[in-house]
Parts: C-alpha cells; sequence; structure tokens
C-alpha cells in the first residue's frame, strides 16, 4: 500500500487517462472540449498527490518501493508537480488551437496523459528499469501526438522522423543499460553508485553510460543528437510542440540527473568531461542556428536545444553535486513556465491565423493588434535571453555559479556569450512586434481575440515568470 | 521601522502603477500633480529617516526583508541599508527629484507622452533610490541597471528624431562596458569574500588594512583588490562619464532639459562616485588603483573642462562642465576624501541642478516666439549664439542662473566654492592632480562667465532672443528654491562646523580635510580673473556670437570635443563596420540575396553556412547521431583511467 | 560454465550491422527492422550476461525490452501507413520538407 502511495501522481494520471479513454468514447465529436476539462481535473488530482508527497515527506528522505525499483524525493514529487502543471497549461491551449486546426479528438488528451504518466514516473526511478520503461512510456505516445494532425504532411513527417530516430537513440540507450548491466551485475542505480564510489568503474561502464547518454541526449535535444528537433518541433501542431519542449526536456533531464548528477555517472571524469563537452556544442551550435531562422516557432526549437545546453552544464557541474542538481530542477521549472507562455502566444496566432505559419511577419506589429500577447511573448523571450528579474536570470545565474565552483569557468564564460548571442534573435521577435507596423492586416479583424483559457494560463506563466526572477527563494526553499 | 524604509522606494513606484495604467485617462495635470507628489512624500519619508538615522546609536538603519537569493554559499539578503551616507544621498535625490518634478509640469505642458514622461521621471527615482539603500552589490547593481534603463528611455524620449534615438542608444552602449566591469568586480567579490553585504565585505578588510588579508585561511592577495576595485571603478567610469567613457553624457543632453537636470546631471552620473565611497573600506587598501582613480577623475575634469570653453549650444556647455565636476568627484574620492567628494557631489546636485533648470527655462523662453509665431524659420534656441539680453526678460531665470553659474566658478560665498575648494587642498600632496584641477578650476570659471555674459548681457541677436517670455510658476519655483540651496549649500561643511565631515564619519572614516585660507583666496582671486576676462572678452557680443566663427585649429579642436568621438569612430566603429561588412561579404558568395545592413547580413551569413547542414533528410540526421556516438565513445575509451 | 565473450561480440556485431542497416536504407519499414535488430543484440547481451553474473535481472530487462519493441511495431507499422495514405511511398528521403 505504502508503495502505491510513493507513486499516486502517476498512478492517478495512468489510471484516470485509462478510464478517459472509455468515457472519450461516449462523448460526442463537437464536445470533445468535455475530455479535455477531464484531464485537467485528473492532473489537479496528481497535482494534490504531488503536494501531499511533498508535504509529508517534509525531512526530503528518499523513500524507495516496489523492491526499489521506484523512489521518491523532493526532486521526484517537484517534477510531478511540473509535469501536472505543464499539462494543465497546455491542455488550457489546446481548448481554441485543436478546436480551430481540426485536431479536438479524444485520444490527444488521453495520449498526453499517458505521457505525462510516464513523465512522472521517469522522476521516479530508481532502478535502470523503471528508466528504460518510463522513458518509453513518455515517448510513444509522443511519436503520435506529433503526427496527430493528419493527414497534414508536416506533421506526419515529423512524426516519422521522431518515430525513426527515437527508436535509434532507444537502441543505443537499451544497449548501453546492456553494457552497464554487463560491467556490474546490477539494474538498480544505489548499487551501482556504491561501487563506482568504491572505484569500480571499468571501461565497460563507462562505455555503457555513455550509450546511455547518447539515448538520454537525444531525448533533450544535446548537439550533435538534435538533429530531429527542429524539424519534429515545427511540424508537430504548436500545442504539441508545447509539450514536447517543457515536459520532454523536463522528463530527459530527471533522467540525466537520477543516472548522471546524483548516480555513478559523476564519478567518472571522462564522462563530466564529455557532458561539459556536448554542453558547450549544444549552447554554440543551438544558439548559432537560432540566429538564422526566419520562423519564430523554429528559432525557439532551436532555442530550446541552447536552453539544453545550459542545463547539460548544470550535470557537468559535479563539485557541489545537491547544488547542482537544485539548479537544474530549479531551471527545468523556470524554462517549462517561460516556454510555456511563449507557445501559448504561438498557439494563438495560429488559431488567429487558421494555420501554422510563424514566419516574422505573422508577429509584425502584434504590439498594436494584440498587446497582451506582445508584452507576453516579451517577458517570455527577456527570460529566454537571461534579461535580469526573469525567472530565466536567475536560473541561469544558479547553474552558471555551479559550473564555476566545479571548475567550468570556461563552461560558464561560454554560456554567458552565448546568452547574449541570444539576445540578437529573441530581440528581432520583439523588435518586429513593437516597432514595425503591419499595413497588410486589418486592426479590427473579429479572429483576433485571444482565448480566455489561454490568457489565464499566459497570465499564470508569466506571474510565475516574474515571481520566480525576483524571489527565487519561493521554490528554492522546497529544496532545502 | 523597517517598513518606514521601503516607502521612499514604494511612493513614487505606486506613482508608476498609477500613472502607467491609468495615465490617460486622469490626463496631463494629474499625472504631473501625482508624480510630484510621490516624490515629495518619498522627500518627507527621507527626512524622518534621517532624522532617525541621526539618533541611532549606530548611525544607521539595518532593515531585511528575508532572504532574496540563497543558493548554496549565496546568500543575499532583500536588504536595506539607511546609513548617514545613503541617507544624505535620500535627501538629495527626492528633494531636487521633487523639485524636478514640480518644475516639469511646466516643462512637458502639451507634450502628448507627457503621462510617460512622468512614469519615467517616477521608476527613476525608485531605482536610484534602489541603488543608493541596497545593502549588497546585487542590489545596487540592480538599481544600476534599472536607472541606466530610466536614462535610456529618457535620453530618447523624443525618439521620432533619429538624433535622439542615436544619442540613447550610445548611451545604453557605453555604459553596457561599464557594467560589465562593474558585474565581473561583482563577481570577484563574490569569489574573494564569499559575500556581496558591504557589512561583511567591510568588515573582513576594516579588520586588516594590511597587504595580506585574510578570510578563512585564504589570503586576499592585494592583486586581487587591486582587480576588484578597478573593475568596480570601470562600472563607475561608464555611469559617472569618467574618461575614455565620457562620450555618452554630452549627447545626452538630447532628452528633456529636467530630465538631463535630474540624471545626467543631479543624481544618476553621481552613482559611480556613491559606489567608490561606499566601497572606500577597499578603495582604501587598494592604494594603487586610488592613484589610478584621482589621475583619471583630475584628467577627465581637465579634458572636459577645456572642451566647455568652445561649446556654443547652452546645454552642451553645461554638459561638459558636468564631466569636469565629476571628475573634481572621482578625483577627490581617488586622494581619499571621500566627504570632500560627497559634499562636492552635494552641492553640485544644487548649483548643477539650478543651472540646467534654468537652461531650461531660457531655451523655453526662446521658443515663445516661434510657438507662438509659427514662423517657418526655425532657428536654434540652445544655440547662444542666437540669445543675449535676456536679463531683463527673463529675471528670475537670470538671477537663478547667475548663482548658479558663481557657484559653479567658485566664487566665495557660494556653495561651490567651499566644496571645490576641500577637494583642491586634498589634491595637495599629488603635484600631477593639483596642477590639472587648478587648471580645470580656472577653466570652469572662464566658460561659466562666457556663458553668463553670451546669453545674458549685451543685445538681443535674434528675434527669439528679443521676443523671450520669463517662464510659468511652476518652473519658477523650484528655481528660486534651488537658487537658496545652491547659495547656502555651503553650510553643510563650513570650516569650523564640519558638519558633513562628522555625520559621514561612520561611513568614510576619519581624514584630515579641511580649509586652507591661502589656497581659497587664490583660487577665488583666480576665478574672479577668469570671469573678469570672460566679461571683457564677451561684453560686446562680437566675439564668437557670428554664426559662423573663424575657428583656429586649437578652438576647433575644443570644440569637437578633443575629436574623441572621430577616434572611436576610427579606431573602433569603422573597423567594425568593416569587419562585419567582410564577413558579409565571404559568406554572401553562395549567391545568397544581398544583405540588409548590420546584424541582418551576419545573420544571413551564418543562416547561409550552417542551414544546408539541416537537411531535413533522416538518415543524414541518424549519420551525425551515429558520428557523436563514434566520436563520444573514443573520448571516453581515451579519457578512462 | 562457458565463456560470454563470442556471444558479447556476436550482440556487437549485430547491434553495428542495425546501425549501419538504419543509415543505409531509404525505406521506413527496413530502416524499422534495423532499429529492431539493435534492440535484439542488446537482449542477446542481456541474456549474457545475466548468465555471467548468475542472477535474473538480466532476462527480466529482456521481456521488458520485447514488450516495449511491440508497442514501437504498433506505433510504427500505423505511422508507416498513415503516410504511406498521403505519400504513397514509404521512403523516407521524400520526407524532407521540413529542414534549415
Amino acid at each position: 500500500m505504502q508503495d502505491l502511495m510513493l507513486i499516486l501522481p502517476p498512478l492517478i494520471v495512468f489510471l484516470g487517462a485509462t478510464a478517459l479513454l472509455l468515457v472519450d468514447l461516449k462523448i460526442a465529436d463537437d464536445r470533445k472540449e468535455t475530455v479535455a476539462w477531464i484531464a485537467m481535473f485528473l492532473l489537479v488530482g496528481a497535482l494534490i498527490a504531488a503536494v501531499m508527497l511533498l508535504y509529508f515527506n517534509r525531512t526530503g528522505d528518499v523513500l524507495y518501493g516496489f523492491s526499489n525499483m521506484i523512489l521518491t524525493d523532493r526532486y521526484a514529487a517537484l517534477l510531478d508537480i511540473v509535469f501536472a502543471l505543464i499539462g494543465i497549461g497546455v491542455f488550457l491551449l489546446t481548448l481554441r488551437y485543436n478546436r480551430v486546426h481540426q485536431i479536438m479528438r479524444g485520444e490527444f488528451f488521453v495520449l498526453t496523459l499517458f505521457s505525462i504518466g510516464g513523465m512522472m514516473l521517469m522522476a521516479h526511478a530508481a532502478n535502470l528499469v523503471t528508466i528504460f520503461v518510463a522513458l518509453e512510456m513518455f515517448s510513444i505516445p509522443l511519436y503520435v501526438l506529433c503526427g496527430v494532425a493528419r493527414p497534414r504532411l508536416d506533421s506526419e513527417e515529423s512524426s516519422l522522423k521522431y518515430f525513426l530516430l527515437g527508436a535509434f537513440a532507444s537502441g543505443f540507450l537499451v544497449y548501453g543499460i546492456a553494457l552497464m548491466y554487463g560491467a556490474t551485475g546490477t539494474l538498480d542505480i544505489a548499487t551501482m553508485l556504491k561501487q563506482v564510489e568504491r572505484g569500480q568503474a571499468p571501461l565497460l561502464l563507462v562505455i555503457g553510460a555513455g550509450l546511455m547518454l547518447v539515448g538520454l541526449g537525444f531525448k533533450v535535444a544535446a548537439v550533435p543528437f538534435h538533429m530531429w528537433t527542429p524539424d519534429v518541433y515545427d511540424g508537430a501542431p504548436t500545442t504539441v510542440t508545447a509539450f514536447m519542449t517543457t515536459a520532454t526536456k523536463a522528463a530527459g533531464f530527471a533522467a540525466l540527473v537520477r543516472v548522471f548528477l546524483l548516480g555513478p555517472g559523476a564519478f567518472v571524469g571522462s564522462l563530466v568531461s564529455a557532458i561539459a563537452i556536448l554542453a558547450a556544442l549544444t549552447m554554440i551550435f543551438g544558439n548559432l542556428f537560432a540566429l538564422a531562422q526566419r520562423s519564430v516557432k523554429r528559432m525557439l526549437a532551436y532555442s530550446s536545444i541552447a536552453h539544453a545546453g545550459y542545463l547539460l552544464a548544470g550535470i557537468a557541474s559535479v563539485a557541489n553535486i545537491g547544488q547542482s542538481a537544485n539548479a537544474v530542477i530549479f531551471y527545468l521549472a523556470t524554462y517549462a513556465a517561460t516556454s510555456l507562455a511563449a507557445f501559448g502566444v504561438l498557439s494563438e496566432i495560429g488559431s488567429m491565423n487558421r494555420d501554422e505559419d510563424h514566419g516574422l511577419e505573422r508577429y509584425t506589429g502584434l504590439a498594436k493588434r494584440n498587446p497582451a500577447l506582445a508584452w507576453v511573448m516579451a517577458l517570455a523571450l527577456f527570460s529566454l535571453m537571461g534579461m535580469p528579474l526573469t525567472a530565466g536570470f536567475t536560473g541561469k545565474y544558479l547553474l552558471f555559479q555551479s559550473a564555476v565552483s566545479s571548475g567550468l569557468n570556461w563552461l560558464a564564460l561560454l554560456g554567458v556569450i552565448t546568452s547574449v548571442i541570444s539576445a540578437f534573435y529573441y530581440l528581432r521577435v520583439i523588435v518586429h512586434m513593437f516597432m514595425k507596423e503591419d499595413a497588410t492586416v486589418a486592426a479590427n479583424n473579429e479572429q483576433y481575440y485571444v482565448s480566455k483559457p489561454s490568457l489565464v494560463m499566459m497570465t499564470l506563466a508569466s506571474v510565475a515568470v516574474v515571481a520566480l526572477g525576483l524571489l527565487p527563494t519561493l521554490l528554492l526553499n522546497m529544496f532545502a | 521601522m523597517s517598513t518606514l524604509v521601503v516607502l521612499p522606494i514604494l511612493f513614487p513606484l505606486i506613482g508608476v502603477v498609477i500613472n502607467a495604467f491609468l495615465g490617460k485617462r486622469l490626463g496631463e495635470k494629474v499625472v504631473g500633480a501625482l508624480a510630484t507628489l510621490m516624490c515629495s512624500a518619498a522627500f518627507v519619508v527621507a527626512l524622518m529617516l534621517f532624522s532617525q538615522v541621526s539618533v541611532s546609536k549606530e548611525h544607521a538603519i539595518h532593515a531585511e526583508f528575508g532572504t532574496w537569493i540563497g543558493v548554496g554559499k549565496l546568500n543575499v539578503p532583500f536588504g536595506f541599508l539607511v546609513d548617514s551616507l545613503s541617507s544624505a544621498l535620500m535627501l538629495i535625490i527626492t528633494g531636487v527629484g521633487a523639485l524636478i518634478h514640480l518644475y516639469s509640469i511646466g516643462y512637458i505642458h502639451g507634450d502628448p507622452r507627457a503621462n510617460r514622461y512622468f512614469v519615467y521621471l517616477n521608476l527613476f527615482v525608485a531605482s536610484m533610490l534602489v541603488l543608493v539603500m541596497g545593502s549588497n552589490y546585487l542590489l545596487m547593481f540592480v538599481g544600476w541597471e534599472l536607472v541606466g534603463l530610466c536614462s535610456y528611455l529618457l535620453i530618447g524620449f523624443w525618439f521620432d528624431k533619429v538624433k535622439n534615438a542615436e544619442a540613447a542608444r550610445k548611451a545604453f552602449v557605453v555604459n553596457r562596458i561599464g557594467d560589465v566591469g562593474f558585474i565581473l568586480g561583482i563577481m570577484l567579490i563574490f569569489v574573494t569574500f564569499g559575500t556581496l553585504n558591504y557589512h561583511d565585505i567591510f568588515a573582513v578588510v576594516g579588520d586588516h588594512k594590511t597587504a595580506a588579508l585574510a578570510l578563512a585561511g585564504d589570503p586576499v592577495a592585494p592583486a586581487v583588490l587591486s582587480a576588484i576595485t578597478l573593475l568596480l571603478f570601470i562600472g563607475a567610469m561608464g555611469k559617472s562619464a569618467q574618461l575614455p567613457l565620457f562620450v555618452w553624457l554630452p549627447d545626452a543632453m538630447a532628452g528633456p532639459t529636467p530630465a538631463s537636470a535630474l540624471i545626467h546631471a543631479a543624481t544618476m552620473v553621481t552613482a559611480g562616485i556613491y559606489m567608490i565611497v561606499r566601497s572606500n573600506a577597499l578603495f582604501h587598501v587598494a592604494a594603487d588603483t586610488s592613484n589610478f582613480v584621482a589621475l583619471i577623475g583630475a584628467l577627465t575634469a581637465f579634458i572636459a573642462g577645456s572642451i566647455a570653453l568652445r561649446q556654443f549650444d547652452i546645454k552642451k556647455v553645461l554638459a561638459y562642465s558636468t564631466v569636469s565636476q565629476l571628475g573634481f568627484m572621482i578625483a577627490a574620492a581617488g586622494l581619499g576624501a571621500y566627504t570632500a567628494s560627497i559634499f562636492h557631489l552635494m552641492t553640485h546636485a544644487f548649483f548643477k541642478a539650478l543651472l540646467f533648470l534654468a537652461a531650461g527655462s531660457v531655451i523655453h523662453g526662446m521658443e515663445h516666439y516661434s510657438h507662438a509665431h509659427h514662423s517657418a524659420q526655425h532657428i536654434d534656441p540652445q544655440d547662444m549664439r542666437n540669445m543675449g539680453g535676456l536679463r531683463g526678460k527673463m529675471p528670475v531665470t537670470f538671477w537663478a542662473f547667475i548663482i548658479g553659474g558663481l557657484s559653479l566658478a567658485g566664487l566665495p560665498p557660494f556653495s561651490g566654492f567651499w566644496s571645490k575648494d576641500e577637494i583642491i587642498v586634498a589634491a595637495l600632496h599629488n603635484p600631477l592632480v593639483f596642477a590639472l584641477l587648478a587648471c580645470t578650476a580656472v577653466f570652469t570659471a572662464f566658460y561659466t562667465g562666457r556663458q553668463l555674459v553670451m546669453v545674458f548681457f549685451g543685445s538681443a541677436r535674434s528675434k527669439d532672443a528679443s521676443h523671450a517670455e520669463e517662464s510659468g510658476m511652476a518652473m519658477k519655483l523650484p528655481l528660486i528654491v534651488l537658487s537658496v540651496l545652491a547659495l547656502i549649500g555651503g553650510g553643510l561643511n563650513l570650516p569650523g562646523s564640519m558638519w558633513l565631515e562628522h555625520w559621514l564619519e561612520p561611513v568614510v572614516g576619519v581624514h584630515e580635510g579641511g580649509f586652507n585660507l591661502p589656497i581659497a583666496a587664490l583660487f577665488s582671486a583666480l576665478a574672479l580673473v577668469a570671469l573678469a576676462a570672460a566679461w571683457v572678452m564677451y561684453r560686446d557680443g562680437k566675439r564668437d556670437t557670428s554664426l559662423t566663427p573663424q575657428l583656429s585649429s586649437v578652438s576647433s579642436f575644443l570644440n569637437k570635443a578633443w575629436q574623441i568621438d572621430a577616434l572611436y569612430r576610427a579606431a573602433i566603429i569603422m573597423p567594425f563596420y568593416a569587419l562585419s561588412s567582410f564577413l558579409a561579404r565571404v559568406f554572401d558568395l553562395g549567391g545568397i540575396d544581398g544583405a540588409v545592413n548590420g546584424i541582418g547580413t551576419l545573420t544571413k551569413g551564418i543562416a547561409a553556412a550552417l542551414r544546408p547542414l539541416q537537411s531535413g533528410f533522416v538518415r543524414s540526421y541518424g549519420l551525425v547521431m551515429i558520428v557523436g556516438v563514434v566520436a563520444l565513445m573514443a573520448w571516453l575509451v581515451i579519457n578512462t583511467r | 560454465m562457458t565463456s560470454i565473450e563470442p556471444v558479447i561480440l556476436l550482440s556487437a556485431v549485430l547491434f553495428t550491422i542495425g546501425a549501419v542497416g538504419v543509415l543505409t536504407r531509404r525505406n521506413a519499414l527496413m530502416i524499422f527492422m534495423s532499429v529492431e535488430l539493435m534492440l535484439n543484440a542488446a537482449n542477446l547481451a542481456f541474456v549474457a550476461f545475466a548468465q555471467q553474473w548468475g542472477n535474473l535481472d538480466g532476462q527480466l530487462f529482456v521481456f521488458f525490452v520485447m514488450a516495449v519493441a511491440a508497442a514501437e511495431v504498433a506505433v510504427g507499422l500505423a505511422l508507416i501507413v498513415a503516410i504511406f495514405r498521403t505519400k504513397h511511398s514509404t521512403d523516407v528521403d521524400e520526407l524532407s520538407q521540413l529542414r534549415g
């Protein structure tokens, strides 16, 4: 019974999603919003369960369950909360977007719920089996979700690309786990950690961990395993992209934190330096490619790659593991809030124009047409840039600080430099929104309204961005 | 008590919020009145805090509102510190600020963006208070950036003119250079001391005051302290317009005149001086940096003072004069005469704000004619060559200008005399700095005299000047109050009482300053001679007053501000353009469309070079992954063990 | 007890063949089968290592891999069918509309 309590949040999501699959059959196609509201209701339940986990485990003990297959600690509960909030935020966006784009289908919500459940399970993983199963549990629904807008070709294309490359990456992950098992004779992360701490890190284990890094690096879009990201993010429906940038990234990093930062990976010098190099490449290439984009959606895809680079810098900072893990989890939360705000704007623009064209000209003069959208977007972009007083700044500050305290001064410096470069492409969007007039668009077109649920979501996300920027301790105190 | 501390910041912020959201509905009058009221309320609270500080035992009020950032070693409280230094500056900021708000009501009247102007002005006051009241370097940096933002917004307030937008951008970019130094300095402080709180840092430094400091066993090398102070000083160079970063300030005069008075003369530009004085414990130990600071200050004072000799724009003269006076303050801080520095900061705030407001009144009066007659022929209302004989038409402005000018020139008993004298006395043991400052003092008296004569004496040299009219009451009242302050401001630290010296003692410690009668007499005489020379040379209205003067090479050099802008253009900006256009040509060979400009070019170049990598083919993506896997495996095999 | 080294070698060879297959095949189905080969190579390694360590963890993992692979097959084939309906082709090189 206690075992079940430990994974209550994912349990609620899984059981609820299964039930919802049946309920969905009885709901007519023009009333699928009901399914969305039920799904949100389930996520609120999971949210409450996660808050309870946090509350009843105030000392922050690591509690194991299911024969050490799963665990619950502060990070797990906090990530559960993040995933549930992301889910609710995305569902609020779907109410208009999915209706306009004719993908308001019951399975959309069920699949998203299954994916969220898998991500939550990932946050609770204590064993490589759990990691693998959770990874596939959240990935397989995502393959389908990317293609949910069929027969639109770019949606299908993104789906197949993601699927083929994702399965390819899974192959590396599984083989890596096999080699790690071969080297240690166990799949339990804690046992493995003990062996490594005793100085037993045979090459086989290192290679295995390296292959796992490939599989997880693929999920979080680390260069050079990132190639799928721009195409898939670009082609998938915007609500799915919003979900993927925020939640997949968080889930992938949850696994990286468990295996590398808090697990055996942190004790192998060559692995740590490899992660630092991956982080550097990811920062550089993510930002450089983003610089060249004319489509805001694609730009944000590359920006999400760049942010994976900053986060990897946290994974590579092993001097003070607790501090780095805090920084990574904090950054994931801030990035989720920021990215949701930005994608909220994108989904509204997509609904207004009834297409998926996110060229810069679609954002020209937005401040005149929809001041609310323009301001939310500006705030989100400033936060992505890392402007002081926004969440993005605090997050980056913490990450770079842990990098510096681990002696990775060059990486922190590179992070600062690439952040400065990023200002160019973020500011370009702001300039287009605020300082250019768009003569072609009639300002009073009735389509140019912002839907209430989206507005609520964007407001909350903006408040979170500002609050985490001004008072980061609100969240950081929960780690202590 | 602690709630009282936030009020000065809160009041202007309330003004910001109300005016930003309801400004359009409230109308210009209410907006201006509300903004002024909020600033005055802040002043009243500042007065109360001041009196509390004076009676409190440790001469300081600490107020902490929880931890702002607390991660690992870094623990930054959301804390404010009101001690003798910050309470004195708070009075200046809110007091002079309130007067300038009041003046602005008259000045900005009729501008369609008036409510936005008052929002910026209130936001500026709040930010400046954050800067001086924060109890740690991070909070100071936040205020530092915020005032920078307000300054940018106000310089470019009339952004429809290209010149103004360019001036705003220039100020922004130049200040960023300084900010990089500042933030690096803050990081280095944190690395060295493990904290950013003034109290903790200065306690460590103050305990030893010797070359080898120790914190938790790690000796703080003198070189580290030199580096910290040098980086901080780079920040001060940007904000307080010191050589070589002073170029933004004269251009910043493109903003509305009251904003120039508040931001670019009285308060914001003194942030660098505040920062140095606040960090006096660090600068005191780092003797090399202090000498460097003194030298830079003196050089800036000298160069800017010489430039002011040959300017024709009434505000440009004052702008260069401000740079020059800031040089005085920086030099004083570098010489260790922190009280003198703050003393001059305060008197300068009075008389320079007065001069700017009076200049604004002159410009306003000059514009009167062309506004009333919609005259097509537009002359520059700021060019002193178009003025002359305004004495009779604008009596209040005239007397205000006289008081401010004589104070700037350093004539007793005006406030500027006392503070400048203290700095010059402090420079006695440093011959080079002394010589530079002495020359500057003479320059100052001369250009002030020239300005007074060209603007107010002789006969009107244009229709606008002959039809000039005195400004309204809202503008006159601040002039009168500031005149009184400029007149008696020297009383703050009169020889004998030395009130300010004792007041600041808890912060800057004791140092031998003081009054030197022969020096004072000598410099009063020099100032009088320079003023007289200016009177003789410009009285007849002929010299320098025709619009195409034959400038000799020297005066043209001075008029063009030592060609420093041209130097920067040649040494930095042109090579940058050349590099980017070179890159553009290289990247454009691939047949990409012709580039637009600047960053657009660069962007397209990068696009052309990189985008083919993202080919769209799944299998090439797989190949990139495999290459990555192989490289990763090779790295691991080679580097493990 | 026989040495497991030849088995591991075989699994490595199978894995490599699978990876190369992914890169060289243009048909989506063939790419997918190559991925399956990679997964089965891992399964082989798991079984061999389980033999070496004498515990059942590795054997157990194989079942999970097979279950997941089955789920992937279901989703993958559905995707390929859906694309075949629109494009009348399973050549992945024809799917390169998204790029840059």
